[in-house]
């Protein structure tokens, strides 16, 4: 199995979902290519409605492949923004893609709501090489 | 079997054709009936002949492996042969033609029947009382986990929601604790397959329910500590679940009531011999302790000196209800009851001897053989587990292909990939209705596999070469379901 | 041994491989103090030949009374060739079919099976089949909940002439995890369920409405008129319906305006003996949206590494195999030959045939309580049009009545007075296509010998 990648400018989750800080404040959330390679060819995305208020750890959206099914945390507090509704048609988007046209949630981040917590791409490279392990 | 792909039974559709003589006379079209609530299309249902109908489903049945053709390895489900017998006698016509609503006074021989053998089940598990009605293992489980919930809520300690499985649990235990409004709890098992005893402990307190475990468990080996496990679980006011799926296993040996459980579901279509159906139906009767016994799902077969009737809601004021609209699966009851009085008391305390020495001897023979097993150490049970990470790591052949290359060989595919914890696992269970040489036929091709993954792993990993169809593309299944046949537009 | 093929020759020599000394040897890891003796409790083993004289004794004690019972479970006509084939041992004896390339004709089968549910309920997807109709009703509630997003309230309308045993089992298995089914009181006149009865529940969060079709008097429910009024309540419609019937009756799929959304029955009229009450089957369909949202085993029709179409169980990822605390629920077995059976029989009535069951059972339910009417003191109890079964109301009390009935050998229905007490004396009869005309007569006769018995008792 190749390397996952790991973009060095995005926070991480333990749970093995991403974040991507944008510049109007909001933030941009994924799964991480470890994960979707974990899971396989992913056949259906079932994602939150927008206006949804989550809390951090928040099980927000559910992700299937053919042999697996798995929750996606929210690793921040905030409100759903809007969701990548063309994952329902294409969920293989986020095998092929994972960090890109393959992100699931845009949220607002709740006053509390902040991606300082999580963890560093080195930090999170440290923790799936000590799972490997 | 035969690998002529058979068409889709609306693909002989002509119309105009059918199977006259099967219909009723005709009647005049109803005159009562307001046409808003009348059917305009009628539904696409194929029109051919008998002869069509037999032919096609004929073909669809050699479509299949089946115990009455292969052997079926298969762990946790107990593919033992299905006795004709059993199918006759629960088939004959007043049986048959016995309507569920039907009084007492014609049915006193079907509730015989169903009496004795709730009898002959208290007998075999040790347990106070029986009911019949659950319609399948998980069904089952649930009539359990609603009891134990109940009892609880009887005596308003109503903070007990936590049902705690063991990480090898079957699916359908978390399932049920969600079912019945309860959270699963994992414990953990340690390396030797029993349960973390340390960890249980830890994890019992004023929110546990009870503990759901099957004995031997999804690992194939006997929980050796079963009466300490008891104990901690009943000092912290929590009740014992025994999945029933690994009965087989120690039927006349050892009795889940005398382990200390409190409810246990019987999956009478594995331990009992009653057909697998390609997925049912099964049946799921519970047995439960004395504490238990006011909460048993209804209706029941009670006996007043020579005479059965049902008992339901106004005998057991306390039960737990009514899981489906009649009594259960009697037909599956009935062949299970012919089963168990054929084989007697001796007959059944043989079917734990010889399921343990069919298992034991099938996994010597595959470990001198070369293969592993998950767990050396212990003795196996009426299954065992074979773990190919080896063959996984050095030739890319996983689990999976070794099931799939077994099918070109004539044999079933063991379980794979369950239980979870053990990585690249085959999980085999060979009944006692094996005999040896169909045994060291399994072993042989098992042989032959390992030798073929060595050097032609390409033959393994496209296998099976022979069936019907080849591996098919799940993925797509999935992501573009077509579930139902559709007529070709015009 | 019975069942069991091993020679001593064979014992011993396996015992040497393993390095035991005994079949005893290998409990040795059971605890001694757990250890029993043997199974008293258990009788000597019968042989066949035994086993055989004492079944058809029982049987024969049970005898074959002429039945007019419905109230959930029917008789009708099974054509030899259903069971002939179902028992086939690569029907019967096969597993579930996880491994796709062994189980290519029960997965055919199955995908047939879903293509005729669909179709017959007027509905996109059909499961491979739950336990029987009344689990498939709370199995449908406790889908209605996952399947409508904006409702919160787990509240579900039941009308009170939805069969007892279903709204039964509906509180038993839903009511677990906090579903709260609200009864809903019948038009006295009619039987039926009348669409003013939702206005109360205008603006409340519901979930959804059971609407039974046939309900449990055999009466017609307006269907447009509930089904318009509940969705534009905001609440999902569940159908139970009777899978006969609707070879003669518009399919939920076509009630009112959008249909219904979630289907179930019973599927045992489909070529399933009575037998005591099971094993039956229940069915569910329901839109594509939703599919996702059903609980059981589907399967979908793909292509193998070869390019050939092949058919395999998917949309797995619901189920509790993978995913476990989260399935859409907890079943694994179901009721696959049954399933197989209802296929086969389906293919050989195809529409007409089935067409001419409804019909005439129909028919005959008419004949029947035209001629029970006809007697003193006997009436129907409503007004409105009904299926194959009816409720006579009488003057005397049932229970008599049915019990000199059944001391001639005949079932003369359900009495209702445990169930609906506020109907008084009613029966609820039912007349299939099995019914000749000589057995209407006896019937009627024997009916009015033994009313005038019981009235002079």
């Amino acid at each position: 199995m190749s390397p996952s990648k790991i973009p060095a400018d995005l926070r991480y989750a333990r749970t093995h979902e991403w974040v991507r800080e944008r510049p109007d404040g909001t933030l941009e959330i994924g799964i991480t290519d470890h994960a979707q390679s974990a899971l396989g060819d992913l056949v259906f995305v079932e994602l939150p409605e927008a206006g949804r208020v989550l809390g951090a750890g928040e099980a927000c959206a559910v992700i299937e492949s053919v042999k697996a099914a798995s929750d996606i945390y929210s690793p921040v507090a905030g409100t759903v923004l809007e969701t990548n509704e063309a994952l329902v048609s294409t969920p293989e988007t986020i095998n092929q893609d994972p960090y890109g046209a393959g992100w699931m949630l845009r949220l607002r981040p709740a006053e509390s709501g902040t991606a300082d917590g999580l963890l560093s791409a080195a930090d999170y490279q440290q923790i799936l090489q000590s799972e490997s392990a | 079997m035969t690998n002529a792909a058979e068409q889709i039974i609306f693909e002989r559709s002509r119309p105009g054709r059918g199977a006259y003589s099967q219909w009723p006379e005709d009647s005049e079209p109803p005159d009562d009936l307001p046409p808003a609530l009348r059917r305009g299309r009628p539904p696409l249902l194929p029109e051919v002949s008998e002869l069509d109908a037999v032919r096609h489903f004929t073909r669809l049945s050699q479509r299949n492996f089946s115990i009455d053709t292969h052997f079926y390895p298969l762990g946790s489900c107990t593919m033992k042969y299905n006795p004709k017998a059993c199918n006759t006698y629960a088939m004959l016509p007043e049986f048959l033609g016995r309507h569920p609503l039907a009084p007492v006074s014609h049915g006193q021989g079907f509730l015989a029947c169903m009496y004795e053998l709730q009898e002959m089940l208290k007998a075999v598990t040790g347990m106070q009382a029986v009911s019949l009605s659950p319609m399948a293992g998980a069904h089952g489980e649930f009539a359990g986990v609603a009891m134990i919930r109940a009892y609880h809520a009887a005596r308003d300690d109503l903070a007990r929601d936590e049902i705690l499985v063991p990480a090898a649990a079957h699916g359908t235990n978390p399932a049920t604790a969600t079912m019945c409004g309860c959270v699963a709890r994992e414990i953990p098992v340690g390396p030797d397959g029993d349960v973390d005893v340390a960890a249980l402990r830890a994890a019992v307190g004023p929110t546990t329910a009870g503990i759901m475990l099957t004995n031997p468990s999804t690992l194939g080996v006997f929980e050796r500590r079963i009466e300490e496990v008891a104990r901690i679980v009943h000092e912290a006011g929590g009740l014992l679940y025994y999945d029933g799926a690994n009965l087989n296993a120690i039927l006349g040996k050892v009795r889940p009531g005398d382990m200390g459980f409190d409810v246990i579901h019987m999956n009478l279509h594995k331990t009992f011999s009653t057909p697998h159906g390609g997925g049912g139906p099964g049946a799921g009767a519970v047995g439960v302790s004395r504490r238990l016994a006011p909460f048993l799902p209804v209706p029941i077969v009670g006996r007043e000196g020579e005479r059965y009737r049902w008992l339901d809601e106004r005998d057991l004021p306390q039960s737990i209800g009514r899981l489906s609209a009649f009594m259960g699966n009697a037909g599956v009851l009935l062949r299970a009851y012919v089963y168990m009085r054929m084989l007697g008391r001796e007959g059944l305390a043989r079917v734990g001897e010889f399921a343990t020495l069919n298992a034991n001897y099938l996994l010597a023979r595959l470990r001198q053989a070369g293969f592993d097993a998950a767990y050396p150490q212990r003795r196996a049970s009426h299954e065992f587990i074979l773990t190919l990470k080896r063959q996984a790591r050095e030739f890319e052949v996983t689990a999976m292909d070794f099931a799939k290359r077994l099918l070109d060989y004539g044999y079933h595919a063991p379980t794979t990939y369950f239980p979870l914890l053990v990585p690249e696992c085959l999980l085999i269970e060979p009944t006692e209705t094996e005999s040896r040489e169909t045994l060291d036929g399994f072993v042989e091709a098992m042989v032959q596999i390992g030798r073929e993954a060595e050097t032609r792993a390409d033959l393994v990993k496209g296998a099976p070469h022979t069936l019907p169809v080849r591996r098919l593309d799940d993925v797509r299944a999935a992501r573009h379901p077509d579930l139902t046949w559709k007529p070709a537009v015009p | 041994m019975p069942f069991i093929p091993h020679t001593e020759e064979d014992v011993r020599q396996m015992l040497e491989a393993i390095g035991a000394q005994s079949i005893e040897e290998l409990f040795d890891e059971i605890p001694a103090t757990l250890r029993i003796r043997g199974l008293d409790g258990v009788p000597e083993a019968m042989r066949e030949q035994e086993i055989g004289r004492l079944m058809t004794a029982r049987a024969h004690a049970d005898g074959r009374p002429l039945s007019f019972l419905g109230g959930g479970a029917y008789e009708h006509h099974i054509p030899a060739a259903v069971w002939a084939i179902a028992t086939r041992g690569e029907f019967y004896s096969a597993y579930t079919p996880y491994q796709a390339e062994a189980s290519q004709g029960t997965l055919q089968a199955i995908y047939e099976f879903q293509t005729m549910m669909a179709s017959l309920t007027g509905m996109q997807v059909s499961n491979a089949s739950l336990y029987d109709g009344a689990s498939a009703l709370a199995e449908a509630a406790l889908m209605a909940v996952r399947a409508h997003r904006r409702s919160k309230s787990q509240r579900i309308l039941v009308p009170a002439n939805v069969h007892p045993h279903y709204r039964q089992t509906a509180v038993t298995t839903a009511g677990q995890q906090g579903l709260k089914f609200e009864s809903l009181p019948y038009d006295p006149r009619g039987g039926h369920l009348a669409a003013e009865g939702l206005v109360p529940y205008a603006g409340q969060d519901v979930t959804a409405l059971v609407i039974q079709h046939p309900n449990v008097f055999g009466v017609l429910e307006d269907v447009d008129a509930l089904t318009d009024r509940a969705h534009a309540q905001g609440a999902l419609v569940i159908a139970v319906v009777n899978p006969t019937s609707l070879a003669l009756l518009k399919p939920p799929g076509e009630w009112g305006t959008e249909g219904a959304d979630i289907v179930v029955g019973e599927g045992q009229p489909l070529g399933v003996p009575l037998s005591s009450g099971g094993p039956y089957f229940g069915f569910m369909t329901t839109r594509t949206e939703y599919a996702r949202q059903m609980p059981g085993r589907i399967v979908g029709r793909t292509v193998d590494l070869a390019g050939h179409a092949g058919f395999t169980l998917t949309l797995q990822a619901r189920e509790q195999h993978i995913r476990r605390g989260k399935a859409t629920s907890n079943i694994c077995t179901n009721q696959g030959l049954m399933m197989t059976a209802a296929t086969i029989y389906l293919s050989m009535m195809g529409p007409q045939g089935l067409a001419r069951v409804a019909r005439t059972s129909h028919a005959r339910t008419r004949d029947l309580v035209a001629a029970l009417a006809r007697l003193p003191g006997v009436r129907p109890a409503f007004d409105r049009p009904f299926f194959h079964e009816a409720v006579l109301r009488l003057e005397q009390p049932v229970g008599p009545l049915l019990e000199q009935l059944a001391a001639g050998d005949i079932l003369g229905g359900l009495d209702l007075g445990a169930w609906y007490p506020e109907l008084g004396s009613s029966l609820l009869v039912c007349a299939t296509e099995t019914k000749s005309d000589t057995d209407l007569e006896r019937y009627a006769g024997a009916f009015s010998t033994a009313l005038s018995a019981v009235r002079a008792a």
